[in-house]
């Protein structure tokens, strides 16, 4: 075991520490384009898709380079490399793995340059977890899919041009998972129309979306009809090293510790309370749980030894880290962790109020924690599905 | 960057693995369950032929000259298989030596460690519960040539099997280690929840002990040895633990109820990934930990006490579940996952429990 990193590994480590210190000012002194010139300046350095092929216009960066790079990032509190999360995230590297040459063409470039922004059609009203169980209609009619029904929950749609979408051009199937096609549409097509949901945040990020008679040029379908399900899931299982959560995570503790500091408990201070103590520390047991496994599976990785479900860990940890910290802060501060920002009282302008009403995005969105148990159970431990 | 075990490192686990199923399988174990010190001359004369006793110990010495990360390797799988063998006592006992003692104990003591032919043991508190240096409570007064020390340490590891004991002592000039020798101390028995960790306690009657046998205990060689405690103890937990998961999870695959397996049904299949989950964890948290043993040794004390504060109580709460989920079968005492409770139970306040490591990982983080 060693943790230590080549010549070549600290030199890239270096590059991106002095590209930082160039181009991330602190925040009061970001102008209006700062965001835009960010986006640029990351595209010429090769960091969007950074572990994507050159040949579409990644860098072909290893896994200890991509470590490095989102580690980079996280401890300078940078913005994200690319405006498109679920573009980066499994869109593109679906299209790169399934797609056309034409598809290639006409996403990929969009998708690393920042021009769209995509969402991902999966949950329906009946079916969330239970994500093969589709209804949403598709039938082909000459060059056309057409398209009816219902998706929900889609986070992002409100801002979103393309959507990629699950739905069914098959209904008598003997396995659900059967039947299942992947398009891509834009969310501009006629007859599809958004409704935002507003979340107990106050948030509108997630929508429902319906789906009338909207028309998709089977020259969008991405892989083969009645693949979608295998699309889906390869480009899903594009599991990255948790390393820049964990790094962002242990930033958040930080600013819990210093809140900690600053509070009292029945008039003496929270810090020497030694509930608050063993709540705090056992964040910090988990958030290192998280990096020191998080490595383990990268080495894996690196070996090419082939990984599971063990990311499903992680993903553990990290939800149940998602809705204690914040309900954490929000016990500690009493009644003054009620409020939210405009008062005087409010903690840290209410941000920790927000965020506690905030984990669903995370803790929900990608697979609920008994999904993640599922896994566990069935693909590490060989239980009988459920 | 590599944070997984070499080829060797693969291959000596391997190595202990067969011997735990060839030699010291559950059938050995509950026969020296049975016995009064739960030792067996011959096993423990193979582990030392294997090289196992003196691991960490200088090739100077008649060690191996490897790392804790070896060690770890070792008491994982000794663990695992429940073996009552006192090799973390004897490796405690070694970095004690190395730590605390002067060229010449070592050269005199260790390589008849390494051999097998001394087993050592190491007490370090006489309160039940408290890791701090006033709960060392054995006093030694001056007298001619040496320590004269009366009183007993009440809760020593492997007391019976060993022949040399390392003893925590107040003495007139500060903490040390005493070192003596079966014949200089009374040997009772503990009886005690976990039957495979055999427990003592040790009594010394206006016993002189002399100045070569002295160590100095420095506080922050107090700490050391806490920490490389609760290293050497989180590992046996880790592979305990996984055998506990293991026995628990093929239970959950063939015990049908209602028509089913019972591992289909969401309220077991569930606490089994969730005690995955922290074993994977704690076993992480502990792989760290026994790297900085001698790589950082300035992170071991931060680390040491996030392995065993997040191992102690998951560890003892994997031992009622693996009861709970196999239901009335679990709670006799043919079969072996109560085995696992006990030693759960054993290993939560030894070298500190949950409480006092996450408090001290709140102090060491700032608080």
């Amino acid at each position: 075991m060693d943790f230590e990193y080549t010549a070549d590994e600290q030199a890239f480590r270096e590059e991106v520490r002095e590209f930082l210190a160039e181009n991330l000012p602190p925040k009061a002194e970001r102008g209006k384009g700062f965001l835009a010139t960010w986006l640029t300046r990351v595209r010429e350095k090769g960091w969007v898709g950074f572990s994507w092929p050159k040949e579409f216009g990644g860098s072909d960066g290893g896994l200890i380079e991509q470590t490095i790079l989102r580690e980079e990032m996280a401890l300078a509190k940078a913005p994200p490399l690319g405006s498109s999360f679920m573009g980066l995230a499994w869109v593109g590297p679906g299209i790169m793995q399934y797609g056309t040459q034409e598809q290639k063409e006409k996403f990929i470039p969009d998708i690393l340059d920042s021009k769209v922004t995509w969402c991902t059609g999966y949950s329906e009203p009946n079916h969330g977890s239970d994500l093969a169980a589709i209804q949403c209609k598709a039938v082909r009619e000459g060059d056309n899919y057409v398209v009816n029904g219902q998706k929900i929950w889609t986070t992002g749609a409100p801002w979103s041009q393309w959507i990629i979408l699950l739905v069914r051009t098959q209904f008598d199937v003997e396995v659900k998972h059967d039947g299942i096609t992947c398009l891509l549409v834009p969310m501009d097509a006629p007859g599809l129309e958004v409704k935002p949901i507003e979340n107990m945040a106050g948030e509108k990020h997630f929508a429902e979306i319906f789906f009338t008679d909207v028309k998709v040029p089977v020259e969008n379908r991405l892989g083969d009809e009645g693949e979608g399900w295998k699309v889906t899931v390869s480009a899903l299982a594009n599991e990255r090293s948790s390393i820049g959560e964990v790094t962002q995570m242990f930033a958040k503790l930080d600013t819990l510790k210093d809140l900690v500091r600053e509070s009292t408990r029945q008039g003496r201070p929270a810090r020497e309370d030694p509930k608050v103590r063993r709540t705090i520390a056992t964040f910090e047991a988990k958030i290192a749980a998280m990096k020191y496994n998080g490595l383990r599976y990268l080495t894996k990785q690196i070996k090419g030894e082939p990984l599971t479900s063990e990311t499903s860990v992680n993903k553990l940890h990290r939800a149940s880290l998602e809705i204690e910290m914040d309900d954490f802060a929000v016990e500690l501060t009493g009644q003054a962790g009620l409020l939210l920002g405009g008062s005087d009282e409010a903690v840290d302008g209410g941000k920790w109020t927000k965020s506690s009403l905030s984990w669903p995005n995370v803790v929900i969105g990608g697979g609920t924690p008994n999904i993640q148990r599922n896994i566990i159970s069935e693909r590490i431990l060989g239980q009988p599905k459920d | 960057m590599n944070f997984g075990f070499t080829e060797e490192q693969n291959l000596l686990r391997d190595q202990v693995a067969r011997f735990m199923q060839e030699a010291c399988s559950m059938g050995k174990v509950r026969e020296l369950m049975a016995s009064d010190d739960g030792f067996d001359a011959a096993l423990w004369r193979q582990a030392g032929e294997l090289g196992w006793l003196g691991l960490t110990l200088p090739e100077e010495h008649g060690g191996i000259g490897l790392g804790w990360i070896d060690l770890t390797v070792v008491l994982e799988e000794t663990g695992r298989g429940l073996s009552p063998l006192p090799i973390a006592s004897q490796a405690l006992s070694a970095a004690a030596i190395l730590r605390c003692g002067n060229d010449r104990h070592k050269a005199d003591w260790l390589p008849a460690m390494a051999s097998g032919e001394a087993i050592c043991t190491l007490s370090l508190y006489d309160d039940a519960n408290w890791i701090d240096p006033g709960a060392i409570t054995l006093t030694g007064v001056a007298a001619d040539g040496g320590l004269q020390i009366s009183g007993s340490k009440p809760f020593v590891a492997d007391a019976m099997a060993a022949n040399y004991y390392l003893l925590a002592v107040q003495g007139p000039a500060g903490l040390c280690l005493a070192a003596v020798s079966r014949d200089q101390v009374e040997v009772a028995p503990q009886q005690h929840i976990d039957p495979t960790k055999p427990m003592g306690r040790v009594t010394l009657n206006d016993v002189v002990v002399g100045d070569d046998f002295i160590l100095p205990l420095k506080p922050d060689d107090l700490a050391y040895l806490t920490d490389v405690g609760a290293v050497a103890i989180t590992a046996e937990m880790v592979g305990a633990a996984e055998a506990a998961l293991n026995m628990t999870n093929e239970y959950a695959k063939d015990r049908i109820q209602f028509g089913k397996p019972i591992g289909q049904y969401q309220g077991v299949k569930h606490r089994l990934a969730d005690i995955y989950v922290d074993i994977e964890s704690f076993k992480s948290l502990l792989y760290y930990a026994a790297w900085t043993v001698d790589e950082a040794p300035n992170e071991l004390a931060r680390a040491a006490s996030l392995a065993k504060g997040y191992a102690s109580d998951a560890f003892a709460q994997i031992g009622i579940d693996g009861i709970g989920l196999h239901g009335a079968i679990g709670f006799t005492a043919e079969y072996d996952i109560q085995l696992y409770l006990k030693r759960s139970k054993w290993a939560r306040p030894m070298y500190g429990d949950s409480d006092y490591h996450l408090d001290r990982v709140a102090t060491l983080g700032g608080l």
